[in-house]
């Protein structure tokens, strides 16, 4: 689940874009709560990912998403008291006392599930097709160590899980019963430390301990990838502003349920997938 | 134009006992290329990392005496200032690796130092192509093979133009092939950039050839300083374990020792030794002879990688009960895949496999078998005992030394004497190790009564250890014979000797014995 630059127009546009799409995809899901909309965003993510060369990450990432969906619902409806529409009772439940399940409760549960899915395949998305060397890039004009902290951190995932697919190897080849979890733990708990202290004597020795600024200079020009990315993160926000703003994208969940759902809204959640998808149709110098 | 001094240094890790340097004085003048020898543990690593400024700033301890890298003094300044003139690049790749990309890679320390953009890409750039890396500039650094990654780290070390560069054992895990390039190399950047090389090498045969200079370290002290043919002389006498081949085979029949095969040939051309009518004829050095019963039998094997490359093509070969075979070839031959083959760990997505008992395989890190906090509860009692580790029972197995570690894990794959396996092999168990351990592991493993399978880039350990030669390349055996019919007629995959003898012997003793006209000594 890490950066790897394909042939796709998401990989081929700079840092700065792919951050501002994944990040207007990512806030229109926390603006609205129209299931309508979220639904759009959501299959704007989805179809996104394959456009980008990444499905199979992003299935990968929905044994994560859905279970997560599926707990905050269900913890929503056997919560919340709110809603008028009692379709369960359960009684009075130790530790939850008395519970009634509303509708509303379990449709609101359900949005704030698909809210909650969004946001982690988002986050997916951002991981795999925004490349991290040119974040740190970016970000070490405000906060260069952090970054570059954060930066390492991810890089040391690989180098860990080649690792520890080692020592399971390593496992495997010893005769009789195999260690214990506890002791298999501890080794590769030492491997880690071992690991990290190479890897910050490399940092040393090219000059991280002593690191500046980098002097700015005039940068490679902007693609026409970087200006639709751009152009389309921002549209998405708009969307969901004017969404929120106008009504076209409002919901309401309790007392009772009420939700936009004219020719307004569709063309809206129809716009919100346009504008996101948009810039996967132009598939000019996406090689690297 | 940049110095090197080191001034009466003496230096303790935090925690150690006895000091890893002890009063070392040195001084290195601008575009020398010194090479770093010394058994493993004798402080040349740790002298590369003073030099770095790691040490003190970065690993703490004892430190007295001065380091000064031109104008700057270690003591003052930290790894991070000293990098702009001192580039240092390790042994492990992996580990030194830390952008996504080879072109950020690059761009790292020259980005740390403040440089422009325009600057930036344009010394990526020039050392990309300076490295013949320009290729991978936009690839993964995940998905580079070990080679590629370090040329990586090399390309990384070097794209600020440093003046001094500190290398520890950069070639030990590369193939032959790598090997010899990365330190020709280093030559060529040496003569046209003036660059000061200092270099820790165990395979000095590799590299004494283009180095000016010798530092030998023993226990933490400057044991010799002084040009390679002396160095040559020195060790043949004074340390037999650092001779290389060439130089015992020279001092065996009187010439004195000199580094290279061309100029170990023009010496004993002088001499009259050469050319060389007959070939050794005489007996290996170890007496073992196969068992006409099967081992292992690959069949016709396959392993293609779904969306990917395929690693071994159609693979058969028998290995007989008592055999040592080396398996050598370049990175990415399909050596390790071979073994993890045969040990079960993969299995073959066309033909088959046959193997008369259990198959041990010991993997390269040995560390990746010690999971206890007791050297006694990795192995059984006989089998630490058979490999003299009974004394180290109740220590940590990660305290013990790199031999050590390497004997405990033959120990924990080998098991119970009582239930020996069929077959053992080991997955380049020489990497890194100097010789007096090199030979302890020879001497090792044709004590076993197993077949032994070993994947090596080390010609003068297959030389010394095997009967049966094959060389890999591409997924295929290209050759299978001999030691003398595979190592003998070759430029990579060939011992010292045999490219000084034109393959006459292979060995400095069957060399001798050959140019002498005496017995091989048991």
């Amino acid at each position: 689940m890490t950066y790897r630059r394909r042939v796709s127009p998401l990989h081929a546009a700079r840092a700065a874009a792919g951050i501002v799409w994944c990040a207007g995809l990512g806030a229109a899901a926390l603006i609205d709560s129209n299931p309508i909309l979220l639904g759009a965003v959501l299959l704007a993510v989805l179809a996104g990912g394959l456009a980008a060369g990444v499905g199979h990450e992003l299935r990968r990432a929905l044994w994560l998403a859905v279970p997560l969906a599926l707990t905050v619902a269900l913890i929503n409806a056997l919560v919340t008291r709110n809603g008028l529409t009692v379709i369960w009772r359960f009684g009075n439940l130790p530790i939850l006392g008395q519970t009634d399940v509303t509708l509303e409760a379990t449709v609101y549960g359900g949005i704030l599930g698909l809210r909650a899915a969004t946001l982690v395949l988002c986050g997916v998305l951002y991981s795999v097709c925004v490349d991290p060397d040119e974040v740190l890039g970016l970000l070490r004009r405000w906060s260069f160590r952090s970054a570059l902290t954060a930066t390492v951190a991810t890089r040391m995932l690989p180098v860990l899980l080649r690792d520890s697919a080692r020592l399971a190897e390593a496992q495997r080849c010893r005769p009789g019963p195999p260690p214990g979890r506890m002791q298999l733990m501890r080794a590769t708990t030492a491997g880690v430390l071992d690991r990290a202290l190479d890897v910050a004597a490399a940092l040393e020795v090219r000059g991280y301990g002593a690191a500046r600024s980098a002097a700015r200079g005039r940068g490679r020009p902007w693609s026409r990838h970087d200006l639709a990315f751009l152009c389309s993160g921002a549209a998405v926000l708009a969307a969901a502003i004017i969404g929120r703003v106008s009504g076209l994208a409002g919901f309401q969940a309790y007392p009772a349920l009420h939700m936009a759902a004219g020719p307004g809204s569709l063309s809206l959640a129809a716009a919100v997938l346009v504008c996101a998808l948009a810039p996967f149709a132009d598939r000019r110098g996406i090689e690297p | 134009m940049t110095r090197v001094v080191v001034s009466d240094v003496s230096y303790r890790y935090p925690g150690a006992a006895s000091p890893a340097l002890d009063r070392v004085s040195l001084e290195v003048e601008p575009g020398e290329f010194v090479v770093l020898a010394g058994a493993s543990g004798t402080g040349k690593s740790t002298l590369l990392r003073a030099v770095a400024g790691l040490v003190p700033h970065f690993h703490g301890g004892e430190f007295a005496g001065r380091v000064q890298v031109g104008e700057m003094d270690t003591r003052d300044q930290g790894p991070g200032e000293l990098a702009a003139q001192v580039a240092t690049l390790f042994q492990d790749p992996e580990t030194q690796v830390v952008m996504g990309t080879v072109r950020a890679e690059l761009a790292f320390p020259l980005e740390n130092r403040g440089w422009s953009e325009a600057a930036v890409a344009r010394a990526v750039e020039e050392t990309a192509l300076a490295l013949g890396i320009d290729a991978l500039l936009d690839r993964s650094t995940a998905q580079l093979s070990g080679g590629e990654l370090q040329r990586a780290a090399l390309g990384a070390t070097l794209a600020g133009r440093p003046s001094v560069v500190c290398l520890d054992e950069p070639t030990s895990q590369l193939d032959p092939v790598a090997g010899d390039e990365l330190v020709g190399l280093l030559r060529r950047l040496n003569e046209d950039l003036e660059l000061t090389v200092l270099l820790a090498e165990h395979r000095l045969e590799r590299c004494l050839g283009v180095a000016d200079r010798v530092v030998v370290l023993d226990g933490g002290r400057v044991a010799f300083d002084g040009a390679p043919d002396g160095f040559l002389g020195w060790a043949v006498k004074e340390a037999p374990a650092l001779a290389t081949p060439g130089a015992r085979l020279l001092a065996g029949v009187g010439v004195a020792p000199v580094p290279g095969v061309r100029r170990a040939r023009l010496a004993m051309r002088e001499k009259g030794q050469l050319p060389v009518e007959v070939s050794f004829n005489g007996p290996y050095p170890r007496q073992m002879t196969p068992r006409a019963e099967e081992a292992l039998k690959f069949h016709r094997v396959w392993h293609e990688i779904k969306n990917g490359p395929t690693i071994l093509r159609g693979l058969s070969f028998t290995a007989k009960q008592g055999e040592r075979i080396a398996l050598m070839g370049r990175n990415g031959a399909g050596k390790s895949t071979l073994l993890r083959h045969a040990a079960g760990l993969l299995k073959p997505t066309r033909g088959k496999l046959q193997a008369q008992g259990r198959v041990a395989l010991l993997l390269q890190n040995p560390n990746d078998y010690l999971v206890h906090d007791r050297v006694r509860d990795e192995a059984p009692a006989a089998a630490l005992e058979r490999f003299h580790l009974s004394h180290l029972a109740a220590r940590h197995p990660r305290d013990l030394s790199g031999g050590e570690k390497q004997r405990l894990a033959l120990a924990i794959v080998l098991g119970d004497p009582a239930d020996p396996p069929a077959v053992l092999c080991l997955d380049e168990p020489t990497r890194g190790m100097d010789r007096h351990v090199k030979d302890e592991l020879v001497t090792l493993l044709t004590g076993l009564e197993a077949s032994v399978i070993v994947a090596t880039h080390d010609p003068e350990f297959a030389a010394l250890f095997a009967d049966r030669v094959m060389l890999m390349g591409d997924g295929r055996i290209i050759a299978d014979g001999s030691p003398r019919e595979v190592l003998a007629g070759g430029t990579y995959f060939a011992t010292e000797v045999a490219r000084i003898l034109d393959g006459a012997a292979l060995t400095a003793v069957q060399g001798i014995a050959l140019l002498t006209k005496q017995e091989v000594p048991a």
